[in-house]
C-alpha cells in the first residue's frame, strides 16, 4: 500500500463543487476508493445523495466515465456494461489486454432494501464488477427514514421516539453476510481506515469476479452529530466492535478479522455523541443499550467463531 | 463524440440553453465541478499554520472538498473557494495548532 | 443465401437476431415471449452468435443492464411481455430520456389482474409515453422484418431512441408461417456497424450521464427527446424503403388496404388487420365500399398519413386490443380523434375494444363492424362512439 505521500502525486478523478453536506461522509469514500483504483475506472450509481449532489446537470463532480439510472439497479446496469466489455473484446471493438474496472457506489438504502435484488443478481452471476455500500444507515437523500441497515432503537423520521415506540424496532440487516453466500469477495471497512478500505478495493478489483465491499460512513445530519466529527464517530463504530473490520474469500469459506481492538469499548461510547441514540440514555430506556450491546457482541462472537473456523 | 454546448456554460452569463443546445440524452464530459463554487457555504473556517504542519496528510486523506491543496507531497494551502469548512481537518488533525477552526466562513 | 422456412412469429424474431448477432442481449423469459430467449440461448451455446447473453433476475434489471450495455457503446436487444414489460416501465422512460437505442421485442399479452397469459395489447399502449418508437406487425413475417429495420432505426444519429418492435402474444408469436429468411450476410450488410455517439467504456473522454437535471433544464431536455422522437418517423420510413428496395418487402408507416375509394373502413395494428383484410375482400365481393387502414408505426402517431387516409371516409371504426378506464375513449381512438382534429377533418369515428385477454376475434365478429359503420355512413349519425366487441352481457 502506498504512503498518503505517494497517492498524493495521484490526481483524485472526484474534485470539489459538489453539493454534499458539509461533513459528509460519501466524498471520503470516493476519494479513497478512487486512489485505490487503476486510473479511470467506470462508475454506477443508484439514485442517492451522492449520485444527485454529484451530478447535477450542466456540473459534475467525476472526472471518470459515470452512469446513474436508477435507484433499485446499479448492479444490474453494472452488469450490463460488463457485459459489454466482455462482447466489445470478442469483437475486436476494445483493446482486449485492457482491464476495466466497474465500481458500483450506493447508499443503503439503493443497495440493502430496494436495490437488494439486483445486487444478488449482480452477485449471482458473478460479474466482474466491484459493489461499494456507503452505508449511512438510512435514507438519508429523502430526509432520514429507515432502512433494512437502520440500527436497532435509532430514532428516523420514520422510527420516531414516543410513547409507544422507542426507535426502529429491528436490529439491522447483516449483509455482508448474504453477500459472501453468494461466493463473492465481501469485505466490511470504515472510512478511518483508510488504509484497510483502500486495500480493499485494490483487492477486489483484481478479483476475478463479483466483489461487495460496505463501508461505515457516518452521516452527521442523520445521525445528529457535529459535522466534524464523521470520522472519530467511525472510529468509535469499530473500536466497539458495532463495524468491524474484516473480510471474506474463498467463496464464503475464509473469513478473516483485519483489526481487533485492544480494549473492546462499550457500546454506549459509540452511542452517546449520537443524537440519534438519545433516548438510550433517558431514564428506564437502559433496556434499548443492553439490547444493542448485546446484538454487537453476538454478531462480534460469531464473526470471530467464523474467523477461527477458517484459521484451522 | 458528445457535444458539449457552449450554450451550457451561459448559466453563469445569465442565458440558459435552449431546447437544441441540449447535449445528447444531457451528456455531460466528465471534467470536475471545481467551477461550482461552494466556499460559502462556510459558517467556520480553517487555519492552517505551515510552521506547526508536519505535513502527515491525515487531512487530505479525509478532506470530503478536496480542498486541501498539496503539492510534491507537501500541503501549500486550502482552496477557500470550495471549503465547506466542515472541521474534519481539525478534528483529525494529530497535531495542536496546525489545523484550527476559527468562527465565521470569510477569510 | 435466402430460404423460406416455417417459423413462428417468436422464432422469426429469434432468428432476425441471430442474424444481426448484437453485441449484448439481456432478457428474463416470459410467456409468451419465451420462445425467443430459449431460441437465443441455444444460439449462444452453439456458438452461432457472439452474443453475451445476461440471463438477469427480472425484466427490471434486463432494461437495466439493456441501458448500461448501450451506454457502453454495445448494440443491445432484449425482449418481453406484458407484466414484464410493465415491470421495465420505469427503465423504459430512462432507456429513453438518456437516448439509448435499444431494441425491444415485446410479445404483447394482457397485464394482471386477473391473471392472464393471452394476448392483448394493454402491455405496449400502455406503454405509449416512455418515449419509444413503437411498431406493430401483422404478420410473422413482418416481424422478422421489422426487427432488422429497428436495429437501423434506433441507431440512427438522428434518432438515437430505443425502438419497441410488437407482435401478438400466440396469434402471432407461435403459429408458424412460411418466412423468408434473408442470407446472414445481408442482415450484416443492412444493419452495419453500430457507431455509438459516446461510451463509458472510453476512458479517455470520460462521459457523465444520468445526471439530474433540474427545473432550469429538464424542460429542454425532454422537449429534445420528444423532437427525435417526432422526427423518427422520415427514418422509418427511409429505412423501410431501403429494406424495400433490397430485399422486396416493406410495409410504410400506415398502410391503407382498399381505402382509395371506401366509405367505411377499420383502422387497428396487429394482428386485427389480417382479419380484417380478409373480412374487407368479402364485403368487397358483395359491393361493400370497405377498406382497412393498418396502423405500423404508432409512435410517432402518424397524423399526416392516418389523416390523408381517413378524410373521405364516411365511417370509421379504430378496433384495439386495450382499455383505457374512465377515458373519453380508448388509446388509439383518442390518438386518431386528436390527429383528424388536428387538421380540421371530421370523420364519422367509433372505437371498438375487442379481444381482451385474448378472446377471439374472429371474421363474423368484424363483419358486425363493419355493418354497424354502414349504418352510421347511411344515417350520417353515430349513435354510440364507444363499444366493446363481443363482451357479453352489453348492448
Amino acid at each position: 500500500m502506498a504512503s498518503l505521500r505517494e497517492l498524493s502525486q495521484k490526481e483524485v478523478l472526484f474534485t470539489g463543487g459538489h453539493r454534499l453536506c458539509a461533513g459528509c461522509p460519501a466524498p471520503i469514500v470516493v476519494k479513497q476508493a478512487l486512489l485505490a483504483a487503476p486510473r479511470a475506472p467506470i462508475i454506477v450509481q443508484p439514485t442517492c445523495c451522492l449520485e444527485i449532489s454529484s451530478a447535477v446537470f450542466p456540473y459534475t463532480a467525476w472526472k471518470t466515465p459515470y452512469y446513474h439510472n436508477a435507484f433499485e439497479n446499479a448492479a444490474a446496469v453494472a452488469s450490463g456494461i460488463e457485459a459489454a466489455v466482455k462482447a466489445l473484446k470478442k469483437r475486436g471493438k476494445l483493446d482486449a489486454g485492457k482491464d476495466y474496472y466497474i465500481i458500483c457506489i450506493g447508499g443503503d438504502g439503493g443497495t440493502y432494501d430496494i436495490g437488494f435484488q439486483a445486487l444478488s443478481g449482480m452477485l449471482e452471476r458473478g460479474h466482474r464488477v466491484l459493489y461499494i455500500c456507503y452505508d449511512n444507515g438510512a435514507y438519508m437523500n429523502t430526509g432520514i427514514q429507515r432502512s433494512g441497515a437502520t440500527p436497532y432503537g435509532a430514532w428516523t423520521t420514520t422510527s420516531h421516539v414516543g410513547e409507544a415506540q422507542k426507535g426502529k424496532q429491528q436490529h439491522r440487516k447483516d449483509l455482508a453476510w448474504i453477500a459472501a453466500a453468494h461466493g463473492a469477495y465481501v469485505a466490511n471497512a470504515s472510512l478511518h481506515n483508510w488504509r484497510d478500505f483502500m486495500r480493499k478495493v485494490e483487492k477486489a478489483l483484481n478479483y476475478e469476479g463479483s466483489s461487495f465491499i460496505n463501508i461505515q460512513a457516518p452521516c452527521p445530519r442523520g445521525w445528529r452529530f457535529p459535522e466534524n466529527m464523521t470520522v472519530e464517530i467511525a472510529r468509535l463504530g469499530t473500536e466497539t466492535c458495532f463495524y468491524p473490520l474484516f473480510e471474506v474469500e474463498d467463496r464464503g469459506q475464509k473469513w478473516v478479522i483485519n483489526y481487533t481492538p485492544k480494549n473492546k469499548l462499550p457500546i454506549t461510547e459509540y452511542l452517546k455523541p449520537q443524537g440519534r441514540f438519545a433516548h438510550f440514555f433517558q431514564k428506564d430506556n437502559e433496556y434499548l443499550i443492553e439490547e444493542f450491546q448485546a446484538e454487537v457482541d453476538r454478531r462480534w462472537e460469531h464473526l470471530q467463531r467464523l474467523a477461527k473456523m477458517s484459521a484451522e | 463524440m458528445v457535444q458539449i454546448n457552449n450554450a451550457i456554460r451561459k448559466l453563469d452569463k445569465g442565458a440558459l440553453p435552449v431546447w437544441y443546445e441540449i447535449p445528447l440524452g444531457g451528456t455531460l464530459v466528465s471534467e470536475g465541478s471545481t467551477e461550482y463554487k461552494t466556499g460559502g457555504w462556510r459558517t467556520k473556517r480553517p487555519i492552517w499554520d505551515p510552521e506547526d504542519c508536519s505535513h502527515c496528510l491525515i487531512c487530505w486523506i479525509y478532506c470530503p472538498e478536496m480542498a486541501i491543496q498539496v503539492k510534491d507531497g507537501k500541503i501549500t494551502g486550502i482552496d477557500t473557494t470550495l471549503c465547506k469548512g466542515c472541521g474534519i481537518c481539525a478534528q483529525e488533525c494529530p497535531r495542536d495548532k496546525a489545523m484550527t477552526m476559527a468562527e465565521g466562513g470569510d477569510y | 443465401m435466402r430460404k423460406t422456412i416455417g417459423l413462428t412469429g417468436d422464432g422469426a424474431a429469434a432468428e432476425a437476431m441471430r442474424q444481426i448477432d448484437p453485441d449484448v442481449v439481456a432478457a428474463y423469459p416470459i410467456t409468451p415471449q419465451t420462445e425467443i430467449v430459449e431460441r437465443f440461448a441455444e444460439f449462444v451455446a452453439e456458438g452461432s452468435v457472439r452474443t453475451e447473453l445476461v440471463a438477469v433476475e427480472s425484466e427490471h434489471s434486463a432494461m437495466s443492464a439493456c441501458c448500461g450495455s448501450s451506454a457502453a457503446g454495445a448494440r443491445t436487444i432484449t425482449c418481453t411481455s406484458s407484466q414484464g414489460l410493465a415491470l421495465m416501465h420505469e427503465v423504459l422512460y430512462i432507456a429513453a430520456g438518456n437516448r439509448h437505442p435499444i431494441v425491444l421485442i415485446n410479445v404483447n399479452r394482457t397485464l394482471s389482474a386477473p391473471i392472464n397469459i393471452h394476448n392483448d395489447q394493454s402491455d405496449s399502449l400502455g406503454s405509449r409515453d416512455c418515449g419509444w418508437i413503437q411498431l406493430y406487425c401483422e404478420g410473422a413475417q413482418e416481424v422478422y422484418d421489422t426487427v432488422i429495420q429497428a436495429v437501423r432505426i434506433a441507431e440512427d444519429p438522428a434518432v438515437l431512441l430505443p425502438v419497441m418492435v410488437c407482435l401478438d402474444g400466440f396469434v402471432v408469436s407461435h403459429n408458424v408461417e412460411p418466412i423468408n429468411v434473408l442470407d446472414d450476410q445481408e442482415v450484416k450488410d443492412f444493419v452495419g456497424e453500430f457507431r455509438p455517439a459516446y461510451s463509458l467504456l472510453d476512458t479517455e473522454n470520460p462521459v457523465c450521464l444520468g445526471n439530474l437535471t433540474l427545473p432550469e433544464y429538464f424542460f429542454e431536455h425532454k422537449y429534445s427527446q420528444a423532437y427525435a422522437l417526432e422526427q423518427s418517423k422520415g427514418v422509418i420510413e427511409s429505412v423501410d424503403q431501403e429494406f424495400g428496395a433490397k430485399f422486396g418487402r416493406s410495409y410504410g408507416i400506415v398502410e391503407g388496404y382498399r381505402l382509395e375509394d371506401a366509405e367505411i373502413a377499420i383502422v387497428t395494428l396487429g394482428s386485427m388487420v389480417g382479419t380484417a383484410r380478409a373480412v374487407t375482400d368479402e364485403l368487397r365481393s358483395q359491393g361493400v365500399k370497405a377498406g382497412v387502414l393498418k396502423i405500423r408505426c404508432y409512435r410517432p402517431f402518424p397524423i399526416d398519413e392516418v389523416v390523408a387516409a381517413l378524410k373521405n371516409i364516411k365511417a370509421a371504426a379504430v378496433m384495439e386490443k386495450a382499455l383505457s378506464p374512465g377515458a373519453p375513449g380508448p388509446a388509439v381512438f383518442s390518438d386518431v380523434l386528436g390527429a383528424l382534429y388536428h387538421k380540421g377533418v371530421h370523420v364519422n369515428l367509433i372505437s371498438y375494444v375487442a379481444g381482451l385477454g385474448g378472446r377471439d376475434v374472429p371474421a363474423r365478429s368484424i363483419r358486425r363492424v363493419y355493418e354497424h359503420l354502414e349504418k352510421i355512413a347511411s344515417s350520417g349519425r353515430v349513435d354510440r362512439i364507444l363499444n366493446y366487441l363481443d363482451l357479453r352481457g352489453w348492448q
